[in-house]
């Protein structure tokens, strides 16, 4: 008998997968049950958009955004109109900013209820995906009355908003605020203490603040490790220093705590919401006097907000004409994911889809 | 009908004996497919839906619409599988799960073979199925079925120790091996096994569910984790019998459970002695049935190597300390 | 809440609550010295009155409580950007002092509060006067503040408060021009001419109110700063550093003559002092893109500092702090351009780099001040590890994160742009490396100090073609390995033309 070998085995986890949440392909070389090295190849979904974006005018990049991260079609939207008003100096009257203040936060809940019922059901529970998503439904019916889609609104433009918002709308997203509040208490029965999902989730894929700051992590990627950083409070933009929310941190950085923040999060977002409906101005227009076509002077420009992946970020190099010169997207998915390797190398295998899960991408924001 | 089974075999006998297996067999496919269906029903009634409803009226047909589609499909056979064992996987998987049944007393009158080693025998040859996973996973000449089928495997071996242990304390208790004295222990004693043994039972019922791969211990079959299990490159009616041998497993542990530490066929209360004991039975066993149903629509997964450890390192220690004390017990009581 | 009478008084009472509160978290951030009991108090009688039946009270109350917190908001918004972390204690109470009288139907407090202010925003202008002299760090805090009062006072409909605030502002403007012509002669480092914001804010604030009275000091004070600015360019022109800032906002309708009249004096002027400076020969780290730039600035310069000046006058707060360019200003700048708060960050990293890895490694510096006062710097692509790895590493700076990093083609060369941001010390830079042309496009590869560069690149080199040397795993992302070309430039063709 011979030396005993062993070999290391390469397994691919398919562009196709339940799992990956959407077409992410990952190479994995493992060496019994631990993973040795891990090729995330993106790109299954790369549309040009920065290309695209090269031959339509501002308006029409729109619906484009709505596309990216198509779970968060509001906060893509905001994303792009804010840096265009942002280069021309445009302020958005009053009654717009509520809307969109109050559009973004359902958009952000809504992603995060995506997230917390698609994780879980990646760790085996399958009942917490049916309950988010009734929920989520609700915030659906709303942007269905705003904007006549479900999914992907292209709903904000550059000044404002594109439709007013129906009347009693902001009644009922009052009510609707009301119950989830009491709703996220079921979430937390169902779930969070139980014993099995604690055991898969406490201590798993940790890292250093320091580590989550060299990858540019951001969102709740970043806060998990310690970090109190929310452009909505550290740089803020749109009219949300004007409300009263907490940045949720925690220090463990594992899956657990990336779990929890999320949550909490929604209840601030609930938060934000019920005060911009408690501040809805009466009257007033929607939209600012902007010109027909829009120019922004030339020169880039560069803004960022805080999506519910993290830091969503919009650079526009113009040459003063109606279409961009280029466009880039700082999307926070891409970023998130680079640090999935480190996360993952001497991990055990079975922990990859909670790891992966609990980043929360989008795989229409990492590949644009 | 012991008596009338055990009558010397001729041809007419044998055609008897044959039909009543045959019966048996007819009741528990019934079960099986609404089980399956009720099973979907619950699941989506727990989650806000409906379930199937448009299959026949209420959906009750959907099972069967689902069987027929899985008969009428084109059967695979991997160019590089390792074709008698692949062809014969699923037949060693299925086969044992039949096997069992022959010993279960529903009542003290209906049953089939009265083992006096009944006990044993049902958790022995329940264990030959897990040779048929693993062939299924060698067979599929795939990497992700060996990963799956050697988790499997691991799972239903390690799970077969504190199960049997947790039955030795009844057995203790009992004295015997025969599944219709322990049920008659339990008549005898006033009060069902689940009280006194209440640590076996606990112990008993995870340990079943780990043995017949439901949540949350499905890593084998739920592998959206990563592979698609043992089953992956079984399609058609092969992929059929691997779940059929799972169902006929969940009504033989739902059984085994009732006889051994719910009584069987005995009523809770005395004055409610005029119900026929298979109404009980049938009762219990429903219950049991619906409690897996139930904890599949609450439970996330167990990683697997946490599986092993809960297995290794807190049901096996548990039950030999069942043992032990029913054994104090015994001895000074 | 059945009415829409009642709804909308509760909604205007939550937003006054809301923005007092706003004001007050801003003022506790600056200086903490604010008596909050002011401010509940006077904040809760016009929300008393919003209980009683709503019959007179309501539309007094309403539009008092919408101003209110309109200049709430600007307040802050201006206390913002002027850099919250600069201690200026005294001056957000007192800009919340005339906001919290704003709440009550204003008579009485106006004159006592008018002669407050004003003697404050003199007694600011002086101490800032002599800070400058003696070359110390400005700070900036002090103005913006200031500033917020005459705009808070501003916000009110009512007249008699103009002609002290137009006196006061005016009197700051001239002491804060002098000053800076000062320092600038002694050379140091033209000091983050916060004064000028706030001179710039005056005649924009007076410049919402019904133009009529003020409109001549409005002017003397707008020519003033622009003069000022004007010189402080050609100043810091002569000491070689050039900008191209093509900082512009929209053309927005209103301008006053008087305003185009200004900018256009100081666009001429820094035009000339460009060309001389060029002519001396030290703008050739300038050229390529300078040209650009310059022609393109230079053909809207005039319309665009114009629009400059009005979007100012416009978005009153948050055009305040919105610069042209301060000291190094480019061709482009507008005349009454209010150099940036940012202004100071810039000069630190400049100051540092230059220090550190070489003069010769900016090329230029400026800052952007239609997006959001970023500042920009140019550096030689040779020197950029070097000060990739001084901006990391260098504990004043600290730029710890990388927000974006993009490559552009321009159609003679590339560029590769990183926006660096530092989470402890809360400033922005934004970078830019170009490349000689188009063929040789290697910029060296920042991969190694944040791994956040990683993946950009990669997606940099596989869109644009821009090769990044030292870059740990240069590989494409987002395209298959075998594709031939980058989509991304200006001349790609694509393979299927009727796709």
């Amino acid at each position: 008998m011979g030396t005993v070998t062993t070999e290391e085995m390469m397994l691919n986890m398919g562009p196709q997968h339940p799992s990956t949440h959407g077409v992410l392909r990952l190479i994995v070389t493992l060496d019994g049950e631990t993973i040795k090295k891990v090729d995330p190849v993106i790109g299954y979904l790369h549309r040009g958009t920065e290309k695209l974006a090269e031959d339509l005018n501002y308006t029409q990049i729109i619906p484009y955004t709505d596309r990216m991260d198509y779970l968060a079609a509001m906060l893509g939207n905001y994303n792009v109109v804010h840096c265009v008003e942002t280069a021309l100096g445009l302020e958005i009257p009053e009654r717009a900013e509520y809307i969109r203040i109050i559009t973004m936060e359902l958009q952000r809940i809504a992603s995060h209820l995506v997230w917390w019922g698609t994780f879980l059901m990646d760790i085996g529970a399958t009942t917490p995906f049916l309950v988010a998503f009734r929920d989520r439904e609700t915030i659906l019916n709303f942007f269905n009355e705003l904007s006549g889609a479900r999914l992907t609104y292209n709903y904000m433009r550059v000044g404002g908003v594109k439709w007013d918002v129906p009347p009693g709308w902001v009644e009922r997203v009052g009510e609707f605020v009301q119950y989830m509040k009491k709703e996220l208490s079921n979430y937390h029965q169902l779930v969070s203490g139980n014993e099995i999902f604690l055991k898969r989730v406490i201590g798993v894929g940790t890292y250093t603040k320091e580590q989550a700051i060299n990858y540019g992590l951001t969102g709740v990627m970043l806060r998990c490790t310690g970090v109190k950083w929310d452009l909505r409070r550290d740089e803020p933009y749109s009219i949300y220093d004007r409300f009263e929310f907490d940045v949720p941190t925690a220090t463990e950085a594992d899956c657990h705590s990336r779990y929890r923040l999320r949550l909490e999060e929604i209840v601030q977002s609930l938060r934000i919401v019920e005060q911009a409906v408690a501040q809805f101005p009466k009257d007033g227009d929607f939209m600012a006097k902007v010109p027909r076509v829009i120019r922004p002077p030339a020169g880039e420009c560069y803004t960022r907000i805080e999506s519910s992946k993290g830091e969503l970020g919009t650079y526009i190099y113009s040459e003063g004409k109606d279409k961009p010169y280029r466009l880039k997207f700082r999307r926070p998915s891409f970023v998130n994911l680079s640090i999935l390797p480190e996360l993952l190398q001497g991990e055990n295998m079975a922990n990859t889809v909670a790891i992966l899960g609990s980043i929360d991408i989008v795989l229409g924001e990492v590949d644009a | 009908m012991s008596q009338f089974l055990a009558q010397p075999l001729g041809w007419g006998t044998g055609l008897i004996f044959a039909g009543s297996a045959v019966a048996l067999l007819a009741v528990v496919l019934g079960f099986v497919t609404y089980a399956i269906y009720f099973e979907r029903k619950v699941v989506g009634w727990v989650q806000f839906r409906h379930g199937p409803t448009r299959t026949g009226p209420l959906g009750l047909l959907q099972t069967v619409a689902d069987v027929l589609k899985l008969l009428l499909k084109e059967d695979i056979i991997p160019a590089l599988a390792d074709k008698p064992l692949f062809v014969l996987a699923p037949l060693i998987a299925f086969v044992p799960s039949f096997a069992v049944l022959a010993t279960l007393p529903f009542t003290e009158s209906i049953h089939f073979a009265d083992l006096g080693i009944g006990l044993l025998y049902y958790i022995a040859v329940s264990g030959i199925t897990t040779l048929g996973s693993l062939c299924g996973a060698w067979a599929a000449n795939n990497k992700y079925s060996i990963i799956g089928g050697m988790r499997a495997a691991a799972q239903m071996i390690s799970y077969e120790i504190p199960l049997i242990m947790s039955l030795v304390g009844v057995i203790l208790m009992t004295g015997s091996l025969n599944l219709i004295d322990i049920v008659n222990k339990q008549a005898e004693m006033g009060m069902w096994f689940f009280i006194p043994q209440i640590l076996g039972f606990g112990i008993f019922i995870i340990a079943s569910l780990a043995e017949l791969s439901r949540t949350p211990f499905d890593i084998v079959e739920a592998e959206s984790e990563l592979v698609a299990g043992h089953m992956t490159e079984y399609s058609g009616f092969r992929y059929a019998f691997f779940m059929l041998a799972e169902y006929v497993y969940v009504f033989g542990m739902a059984s085994i459970t009732t006889l051994v530490f719910l009584g069987g066929w005995l009523p809770p209360f005395e004055f409610l002695g005029f119900i026929p004991g298979i109404v009980w039975f049938i009762l219990k066993f429903c219950f049991m049935v619906f409690f897996y149903m139930w904890l599949r629509a609450t439970f996330p997964r167990m990683r697997a190597d946490q599986l092993m450890q809960l297995g290794w390192k807190v049901l096996l220690p548990l039950s030999l300390v069942n043992i032990f004390v029913t054994a104090l017990l015994k001895e000074f009581f | 809440m059945s009415t829409p009478e009642e709804k909308a008084t509760a909604a205007a009472k939550a937003k006054e609550e809301a923005m007092r509160k706003l004001k007050e978290r801003k003022a506790a951030a600056a200086g903490g010295t604010k008596p909050s009991a002011s401010e509940p108090p006077a904040a809760t009688v016009p929300e008393a009155q919003a209980e009683k039946p709503f019959s007179e009270m309501t539309p007094e109350e309403k539009a008092a409580a919408k101003a209110k917190a309109i200049a709430e908001a600007k307040a802050k918004a201006a206390a913002k950007k002027s850099g919250a972390e600069v201690p200026a204690a005294s001056e957000p109470p007192a800009a919340t002092v005339p906001e919290a009288q704003a709440e009550k139907p204003i008579s009485e407090m106006t004159p006592e509060e008018k002669a407050a202010a004003k003697a404050k925003a003199i007694a600011e202008a002086k101490a800032k006067a002599a800070a400058k002299k003696s070359g110390a760090e400005v700070p900036a805090a002090s103005e913006p503040p200031a500033a917020t009062v005459p705009e808070a006072q501003a916000e009110k409909p009512f007249s008699e408060m103009t002609p002290e605030e137009k006196a006061a502002a005016k009197a700051k403007a001239i002491a804060e021009a002098k000053a800076k012509a000062a320092a600038k002669k002694s050379g140091a480092e033209v000091p983050a001419a916060a004064s000028e914001p706030p001179a710039a804010t005056v005649p924009e604030a007076q410049a919402e109110k019904p133009i009529s009275e003020m409109t001549p000091e409005e002017k003397a004070a707008a020519k003033a700063k622009a003069i000022a600015e004007a010189k402080a360019k050609a100043a810091a022109k002569k000491s070689g550093e050039a900008a191209p800032a093509p900082a512009a906002e929209k053309p927005i309708s209103e301008m006053t003559p008087e305003e185009k009249a200004a900018a256009k004096a100081a666009a001429v002027a820094a035009a000339k002092a460009k060309a001389a400076a060029k002519a001396k020969g030290g703008a050739d780290t300038a050229e390529p893109a300078g040209d650009d730039d310059k022609a393109k600035a230079i053909a809207a310069a005039k319309a665009k500092a114009a629009a400059v000046a009005a979007a100012k006058a416009k978005a009153a707060a948050a055009g305040a702090a919105k610069a042209t360019g301060g000291a190094g200003a480019g061709a482009t700048d507008a005349a009454p351009s209010t150099p940036s708060p940012k202004q100071p960050v810039l000069d630190l990293i400049v100051k540092t780099i230059t220090e550190k890895v070489g003069a010769d490694a900016i090329e230029e510096s400026y800052i952007r001040a239609n997006s959001k006062d970023m500042p920009t710097i140019v550096v030689k692509r040779e020197k950029w590890l070097d000060v990739a790895t001084l901006l990391k590493n260098d504990p004043e700076l600290d730029f710890n994160y990388v927000s974006n990093l993009l490559g552009i083609d321009y159609k003679t060369h590339m560029e590769s742009v990183t926006y660096l941001h530092s989470l402890t010390k809360r400033h922005s830079l934004s970078v830019r490396v170009k490349t000689p042309d188009r063929e040789d496009t290697k910029v060296p590869s920042i991969a190694n100090l944040w791994r956040t560069a990683d993946w950009h690149e990669r997606e940099s080199y596989d869109l644009l073609g821009i090769v990044y040397e030292g870059h740990p795993d240069p590989r494409r992302i987002l395209l298959t390995d075998d594709w031939v070309g980058h989509p991304l430039r200006k001349d790609y063709v694509q393979f299927d033309e009727e796709v």
